[in-house]
């Protein structure tokens, strides 16, 4: 029911200065009880109330602003000498001690301290202390829920910028080298820095080192053989390398004309006797092989054509390179289009090149990359799932995930525990997903960041994950002890699982084909 | 004499790595570590935590004194036995028994 009070004002009367009067009270509307209602309630008895009387409080936490600390040691000198005695005259020293000996205040308190004393060492000596009880009682599972905290971020000097591939330094979790780069086409301003950092993780304020490409870096590698060789593929095309000890500059860079004509997005080392073979992938379909020591040609090339005929237009653009130095002859290249191929590096024909073509996803294949406990079994991230596949099986991937609500942009294996992957999203969050624990939803999602997440890595012993954002802010998170803890069971487990998937995926399939051969026998049958 | 002889029982227990007897000054009257700056080191720190304790335990009860300050880590134990003017630290390593 409304209450409206409803006044009217001449026209002639508008602008008036207004004159205020006190008048009494006017009532309006007059709403009587409606008994009728009662009947629609219902008394209540016993009524159940809750109260405490405690004191109301509330919990705020703030985030300090940024401070910088240093580190120093301290230096211990001798103090506490009276004026007297010079602590480093050796005589001195002597005289006062065997003074304070004398003192009898001092033999009859050392006695006491002494008796105390060996009781307690007694104590010590009876039990140890540091007894392992339970050492022959495995842990089954980690008891704490699954957590990840983040330990560290890093921010790009440059504004504009995002992180667009992160590595870690092979010799242990001491050093990150990151690339950024402003992945939007033709969006960067001008005046871009082209420059990428080599972090130390200790030390977030400034970058160890500069590397200065002629051309904003999109992925790096360490070398996993040297240490200290870096080898970068540029926004432009080119591919260079580094070496930590010489500089910012590169050493040497590959020609404009012999490399790639789009970014090279992906590049890996390769497992060569020289430990200085490495190759590249770019948009514009071709995989370079390269040596370092000699940038000016690519040793090797190959178009990733699925008709099989190498033929530089029907290439496909790729984005993501897999190999595993295992398996040192074969590589797989995820594409724009969404294809998977499979492609053998020592083929003899161009069409033994090319092994296999796999379905991939709808949309670019964003990450790819070997289960290391499976060889077998690979996981690609794309479009809005990631997929596990079976080399195997070529129709179909054995698992995927649900379709999310933003899109997939990078993910891994855990390098230690076999059934546990992550992957990166455009709303900034990293989902850690754990194959023996649920498979259909990840175990566990944190919001890195308020930006999307471009780029991931996990660090080799699994317990520290890079992620890089599109701002340019790199995180170091830290994970629970569940998912690097290693489970005597899980290879079993992980492998029957990949086992039924893949028979799965194999009765399907032949039910396919026989479905197949009985239309066609039937419509032959017909006409 | 007796200060001798009860230094040398303290030292020959199993386990003891070294004693240190500390005047309230901080100054190492007797230890038996051979290097110099350890001891110095030991005693330095020793001498405030033991303070610290004693003034925490007697702000706590005023009428409460520290007795026996033990402090146990993964590599060995340090037991520090106060003294109005003195303090014995003595450092011990957990042994397994046979």
């Amino acid at each position: 029911m409304e209450i409206q009070y409803v006044y009217t004002k001449k026209r002639a009367e508008f602008g008036r200065q207004c004159i205020f009067s006190d008048r009494p009270a006017e009532l309006l509307v007059d709403i009587a009880p409606n008994p009728d209602a009662l009947k629609e309630f219902v008394e209540r008895d016993p009524v159940d109330r809750g109260v405490q009387v405690v004191q109301e409080m509330s919990e705020h936490d703030v985030n300090t602003e940024r401070f910088e600390t240093d580190s120093h040691g301290l230096n211990h000198a001798e103090g506490g000498w009276p004026k007297d005695v010079n602590a480093q005259e050796v005589e001195q020293v002597i005289r006062f001690r065997k003074k304070v000996e004398k003192d009898e205040m001092y033999i009859s308190t050392v006695q006491t301290l002494g008796g105390q004393m060996e009781h307690c060492i007694k104590q010590n000596n009876a039990i140890d202390i540091y007894q392992d009880y339970f050492s022959d009682v495995e842990i089954q599972a980690s008891e704490e829920p699954p957590s990840a905290k983040t330990i560290n971020v890093f921010k790009d000097p440059y504004k504009d910028r995002g992180v667009a591939h992160i590595s870690w330094y092979p010799d242990g979790p001491t050093k990150l080298a990151i690339a950024y780069c402003n992945t939007d086409f033709q969006r960067a301003p001008k005046d871009t820095s082209t420059e990428s950092y080599v972090w130390d993780v200790i030390n977030p304020n400034s970058p160890e080192m500069t590397l200065k490409p002629v051309s904003p870096l999109v992925c790096l590698e360490y070398n996993p053989k040297d240490a200290h060789i870096l080898v970068g593929g540029c926004y432009n095309g080119q591919v260079a390398y580094w070496d930590c000890r010489k500089g910012s500059q590169p050493i040497e860079t590959s020609e404009v004309s012999t490399g790639h004509r789009d970014p090279v997005w992906k590049v890996i080392w390769n497992q060569s006797k020289t430990g200085t073979e490495c190759f590249s992938v770019s948009t514009d379909g071709q995989v370079l092989w390269w040596d370092i020591r000699k940038f000016a040609e690519p040793i090797e090339k190959l178009y990733l054509d699925a008709t099989k005929k190498q033929d530089a237009s029907q290439a496909q653009g790729a984005y993501v390179l897999e190999y595993e130095p295992t398996i040192p002859t074969k590589f797989m290249a995820g594409s724009e289009q969404g294809a998977i191929f499979s492609c053998n590096r020592k083929g003899k024909t161009d069409a033994d090149k090319i092994v296999a073509v796999y379905p991939g996803h709808i949309g670019p294949v964003y990450a790819l990359q070997r289960n290391p406990q499976f060889p077998k079994i690979f996981m690609s991230v794309g479009d809005w799932t990631t997929r596990i596949w079976s080399e195997d099986i070529k129709e179909n991937a054995i698992m995927w995930t649900k379709y999310h609500q933003s899109g997939l942009t990078d993910g891994c294996w855990s390098t230690v525990r076999p059934a546990v992957f992550f992957t990166s999203k455009t709303d900034g969050t990293l989902d850690v997903w754990d194959l023996l624990f649920k498979q259909n939803d990840p175990t566990l999602t944190v919001q890195v960041s308020d930006e999307p997440l471009q780029s991931l890595r996990l660090q080799e012993h699994g317990r520290l994950m890079a992620c890089g954002s599109q701002g340019g802010v790199a995180t170091i998170v830290e994970l629970s002890e569940g998912f690097y803890a290693q489970n005597r069971n899980e290879r079993n487990l992980v492998n029957t699982i990949f086992e039924r998937e893949t028979r799965r995926e194999k009765i399907l399939e032949a039910r396919h084909r026989e479905m197949k051969l009985k239309e066609k026998k039937g419509g032959g049958g017909v006409s | 004499a007796e200060v001798e002889e009860t230094f040398k029982r303290i030292l020959a227990h199993k386990g003891v790595v070294g004693v240190i007897i500390v005047n309230f000054d901080g100054i190492p009257i007797r230890s038996s570590f051979a290097d110099s700056s350890l001891t110095v080191q030991y005693c330095a720190l020793i001498q405030q935590l033991a303070h610290k304790s004693r003034s925490a335990i007697r702000d706590l009860d005023p009428g409460n004194d520290l007795t026996f300050l033990r402090i146990r880590s993964k590599k060995n134990e340090i037991m520090v036995a106060p003294d109005k003017d003195y303090l014995l630290v003595v450092v011990q390593e957990p042994c397994d028994q046979p």
